[in-house]
């Protein structure tokens, strides 16, 4: 095949660097932004992982409070990544699967925790979970607290890692195509087997970003959690504690360090759902 | 044998029946249509995905229409195949078996012994996305089959292959069809794949059986204007009949009075295949054929042959031309020719809407 450009031949060498031009333009455009995106992102990281002197990073690094709180941080939001993998999945296949009155305002019931600002959400569990309000009284005769607790720092992170699980799942579920579960359903499979021999092993990666996604977003949780449980300490609000009572240069290492352990820790988990293996 | 009784489903922007169908037991039977008619739907409601709101389905003497499609023993075959893409062709084969074999070497016995005669032995352990069209299409086929359903339903199976994959897959679907005894049912847009395989045929058109028969009886004798246009009967000309003659219904341009002794009287169509058709630039047709002469207006190549739109008395047809003429140059747009058929391969449809 030829080229459109050598059809018509004629004017060709201004008309070329002209044509380009549009295109140096754009090309120029896109490198530039992205570069500054990056930029932004990497230099304010940069400089907080880099400006610790190695003394106090040490010194941080045996503090047993930074160590326990990055461990709740850590244990809290990979608990209600799993609570999000159990409750949320089904959810999530319903939205994928079924055509129901009312489907836009449960979608967009579920991205409400993303919009609601963040003490907001603490202050609403709690007031759910208070004594005057039945759900809390249920709560408590069977010995639940959320006022100060794991339980309720577990419940925090559900609530706003949720909308990001359900909606990830959503669009992995949609993505397989419906008529591998009605040919599985012929070959005599119900409805639940064929979601797990079919449905699920063709999502799955899809249900591990959803919970790398709820767990991101509840390692970074600071608003909601400080209202329900400024004790036990996670790891933001413990450096949000040591900016306020001794500064910048004290809050810094535990924020390296919660960041390098993060970033570890997602590399891996994005690797494992990016594996081009036998079940691709 | 499958009854289907008043069947009927209303969507939004579209109706299904009120609609019933007899299928023979062991028979290959073709549900031709249009895309848009309903074809598809009638296929997914037969396998239990979706429930129509009346009537009344009966696999063998048992009504079937409230079953979920796992407890219907049937074999679903689409277009695009379907393959778990997860799973290698074998396991692709054997997936529905443990719901259907006790024994679970018997069902692998009886997957191989499909995928032999299927070729697709060599494949067993590879995925799907690195088969081609006609290897994935039978491996769907095997699918299907290897849970020994005791009907196979199949969504234009043909038509998502290259031409040079298509005759060979028919040729399987073919013996597939003899080997097991199954009742095939087969939704397909393209006559072609009817005539080669199936003994009965209907034809569905916006979400009503038009005609339904014997597939040979569908293609020689079609009940509607439709199904004439369908199966190739492209000149369809109105025309009035009395007294078991013909005439085209162009007062005073057409001399042509054709013999329809079994059409009643009244308003009514004649349909004429263009192979039955013939040109010629002098005549020359046995003395009992209608002759009209007329002008080519254009010529067009179909494959290996050439249509030509040749104009007698205002009306136009749509004739194929042998090759001679067109090869040879003695044809060309804008040539006065004479056209001539046989009285007797003309197809009468009575009625005034077709």
């Amino acid at each position: 095949m030829e080229s459109p450009s050598r059809e018509h031949p004629h004017g060709r060498g201004t008309l070329d660097a002209l044509r380009r031009f549009p295109g140096l333009f754009f090309h120029g455009w896109l490198f530039c932004s992205a570069g500054l995106v990056l930029l932004f992102i990497f230099g304010p990281l940069a400089k907080t992982i880099f400006s610790p002197t190695w003394e106090v990073f040490a010194e941080t690094l045996r503090d047993p409070d930074v160590l326990s709180s990055i461990w709740l941080s850590i244990s809290t939001s990979g608990m209600a990544a799993l609570i999000a993998l159990v409750l949320g999945t089904p959810l999530a296949y319903i939205l994928a699967r079924k055509q129901f009155r009312g489907k836009r305002l449960v979608e967009s019931l579920i991205d409400l925790p993303i919009m609601i600002p963040h003490p907001v959400v603490g202050i609403v569990l709690l007031s759910i979970a208070g004594r005057n309000h039945p759900i809390g009284a249920f709560l408590s005769s069977l010995g639940i607290k959320l006022m100060g607790t794991t339980t309720g720092i577990v419940a925090v992170l559900l609530f706003v890692g949720m909308p990001f699980y359900v909606n990830t799942v959503k669009a992995g579920m949609e993505s397989v195509s419906p008529r591998l579960e009605k040919v599985s359903r012929s070959l005599g499979a119900g409805p639940g087997a064929t979601f797990f021999r079919v449905t699920i092993p063709l999502s799955w990666r899809y249900l591990l970003v959803g919970m790398i996604m709820c767990m991101a977003r509840g390692i970074s949780e600071f608003g909601a959690i400080v209202i329900v449980a400024y004790h036990p300490m996670v790891a933001p609000v413990l450096m949000y504690e040591r900016f306020t009572a001794y500064g910048l240069k004290y809050s810094q290492p535990v924020a390296v360090i919660l960041i390098l352990v993060s970033m570890f820790f997602f590399l891996f988990l994005r690797g494992i759902s990016q594996v081009r293996g036998k079940t691709s | 044998m499958i009854t289907i009784k008043n069947l009927q489903l209303n969507l939004p922007g579209f109706s299904l029946g009120p609609l019933s169908l007899e299928v023979d037991n062991g028979a290959f039977f073709t549900l031709m249509g249009p895309t848009g008619s309903g074809k598809t739907l009638l296929l997914e409601i037969l396998a239990g995905l979706t429930r129509p709101h009346a009537g009344e389905i009966c696999f063998a003497g048992k009504t079937v229409t409230r079953a979920q499609p796992e407890k219907r023993n049937i074999g679903l075959v689409y277009q695009d195949h379907a393959l778990f893409p997860h799973l290698t062709v074998l396991d692709n084969i054997t997936y529905g078996q443990r719901y259907h074999f006790q024994d679970r070497a018997k069902g692998l016995a009886f997957a191989r012994d499909l995928m032999d005669m299927l070729g697709l032995t060599p494949l067993t352990k590879r995925r799907p996305a690195t088969l081609s069209g006609g290897e994935k299409q039978r491996v769907a086929l095997a699918r299907a089959l290897a849970c020994k359903p005791s009907l196979m339903l199949l969504d234009e199976p043909l038509s998502s292959l290259d031409p040079q994959f298509r005759e060979g897959l028919r040729k399987n679907l073919k013996e597939l069809h003899r080997g097991t005894g199954t009742t095939f049912f087969m939704v397909t847009h393209d006559f072609v794949d009817a005539l080669a395989l199936a003994d009965s045929a209907a034809v569905i058109r916006k979400g009503r059986i038009e005609q339904c028969g014997p597939t040979l009886d569908i293609f020689h004798r079609p009940a509607t204007t439709f199904i004439a246009d369908f199966v190739g009967m492209k000149n369809i000309l109105a025309a009035e009949y009395a007294n078991g003659l013909c005439n085209l219904d162009r007062p005073g341009s057409c001399p042509a009075s054709l013999p329809a002794r079994d059409t009643p009287d009244g308003k009514g169509f004649t349909a004429l295949r263009p192979e039955d058709l013939h040109v010629s630039l002098n005549g020359g047709f046995p003395g009992h054929w209608v002759s009209l002469p007329g002008t080519v207006l254009s010529i067009s190549r179909q494959g290996f042959s050439w249509l030509a739109t040749v104009q007698c008395n205002g009306m136009d047809f749509v004739a194929r031309l042998e090759h001679r003429l067109v090869l040879e140059n003695t044809m060309d747009e804008g040539s006065s020719v004479t056209l001539g058929f046989d009285p007797a391969s003309a197809h009468h449809i009575p009625g005034d809407r077709g």
